[in-house]
């Protein structure tokens, strides 16, 4: 490793503590290489020459901190990603969740609401979503507004379309949104169930029993230090039997957690507590 | 004195399963540096690439999974849809981060990441392909000491990637397929 590679290394793991320090939010136990490449970024975006003195700023100018949240959190995310995922849920989960008189599910890292509203039409499909109570928790305040108002590009939806439909979808996804221009608004009704929160995964603790837990494309970015508190939170949360989603290349395998869980249909990522 | 190789990482798009399998197969059997390589693919459909890989060479090769150990010995080729970083504890890393010259997983994330975590133990190998991608993380590799290899353009069934890689910088060796699997395969006794 060269010197400015050293010094590099060193601005990063100080802003970082800077950051927890001043703000409580703790990016320490994140996957570094992301996390790097997301600072660089930043970086050129900011026109700071060293993250020194991205911190500097980061630590005195007011706002500026909100506009760094949103190049270390990743704000990618589609509705039905992962078709199958979403069809394995429809088959092997429905029909579980339909015995209990009254669902909590919990979205952990629901980012700007893609997942939430999939889950929920899904639900209101199955005739479960009246009897659902869904918390759809992230970090990022401004990915959580976004969530809220449930607006999305049209170009979006077209590709959502075809994933609906191949995750089960039962009627036209034309049913569940209203064209503008070129953006389309996701029917209200929807999100009547859902409290949207901030939460972290890194610092908070839990705050409810529920019986599903959707956790998709979040862990990645944590190191395994983080991963285990994550599925902590989850497994206390979790009732007996509950079920934990992980995204399409998540797994428990390498975590404290892999034998309090069992696979109920391992290549779609749906787990249940033991 | 350089030190030793300790990882391969490898790059391409357009022709590069050919290119992949005839680099690869100059590799003896008991070849021991972990091997890492992004080919561009089409997204969201499964990659049979490891298969594929696996049955033509007739020797372990896996897509990399998030958090698992980078192994000696090993082929690790990356999924689709996802970029694929090496981290300072030489584990894997998958991530969604928006794509990078078109492709995720790209070939620079993969080789800056690598650069980062392996300094100069790494060598780094870009090939066929009509994109950009690689070049700048190529550059990184050579810039933390690693040694850098192009496919000869004059080969590449697309000179586009070599090419962008050689009007950025001047990598150590540029070579055909053929003679960068015996480069390779020459490596492990070698300092890089």
């Amino acid at each position: 490793m060269t010197n400015n590679d050293r010094t590099l290394d060193i601005e990063i793991k100080l802003l970082i503590e800077a950051i927890y320090l001043k703000y409580s939010y703790d990016f320490r136990d994140y996957s570094g290489a992301s996390v790097k490449r997301r600072l660089l970024h930043a970086l050129r975006q900011f026109e700071c020459e060293t993250v020194s003195r991205l911190q500097e700023r980061m630590l005195h100018e007011p706002g500026m901190f909100s506009e760094l949240l949103q190049y270390l959190t990743i704000p990618v995310s589609e509705m039905f990603r992962d078709p199958e995922h979403f069809l394995a849920i429809r088959r092997n989960v429905v029909p579980v969740l339909e015995t209990y008189p009254s669902l909590k599910l919990w979205i952990a890292g629901c980012s700007t609401g893609e997942e939430v509203y999939s889950l929920a039409i899904l639900l209101r499909e199955e005739g479960l979503l009246e009897r659902s109570l869904i918390y759809a928790t992230d970090i990022n305040p401004t990915s959580l507004e976004r969530a809220k108002q449930g607006i999305y590009s049209l170009e979006a939806i077209r590709a959502y379309t075809e994933s609906y439909h191949r995750a089960g979808g039962k009627r036209s996804f034309s049913d569940y949104y209203t064209a503008a221009y070129d953006h389309a608004i996701l029917d209200s009704s929807l999100r009547e169930n859902v409290t949207f929160a901030d939460h972290s995964l890194a610092t908070d603790s839990v705050f409810s029993e529920t019986h599903m837990v959707s956790c998709r494309n979040v862990l990645i970015y944590f190191n395994k230090k983080l991963q285990d508190r994550a599925f902590g939170l989850f497994h206390e949360s979790l009732c007996r039997r509950g079920f934990l989603m992980l995204g399409a290349k998540e797994t428990l395998d390498f975590t404290a957690y892999a034998g309090r869980f069992e696979a109920l249909s391992r290549p779609e990522r749906i787990y249940r507590k033991l | 004195m350089r030190q030793a190789c300790e990882a391969v990482v490898l790059g391409a798009s357009a022709g590069g399963v050919e290119a992949m399998l005839s680099v690869f197969g100059r590799l003896p059997v008991t070849f021991g540096l972990p091997v890492v390589a992004v080919l561009h693919l089409p997204e969201n459909q499964p990659s049979q690439l490891a298969s594929v890989f696996e049955r033509r060479l007739r020797r372990p090769v896996r897509e990399a999974q998030d958090k698992a150990p980078v192994e000696p010995g090993m082929i690790y080729v990356a999924g689709p849809s996802y970029h694929l970083s090496i981290e300072q504890d030489r584990s894997f890393s998958l991530s969604q981060e928006p794509r990078v010259h078109f492709s995720r997983p790209s070939i620079d994330v993969l080789f800056e990441s690598a650069a980062d975590a392996y300094g100069a133990g790494l060598v780094g190998v870009l090939m066929t392909g009509a994109s950009q991608d690689g070049a700048s993380g190529l550059s990184c590799i050579a810039q933390a000491g690693g040694l850098t290899v192009v496919q000869d353009p004059a080969e590449a069934r697309i000179a586009t990637m070599p090419e962008a890689a050689l009007n950025l910088f001047r990598p150590d060796h540029v070579l055909t397929l053929d003679r960068i699997g015996d480069l390779l395969a020459g490596l492990e006794a070698a300092e890089c």
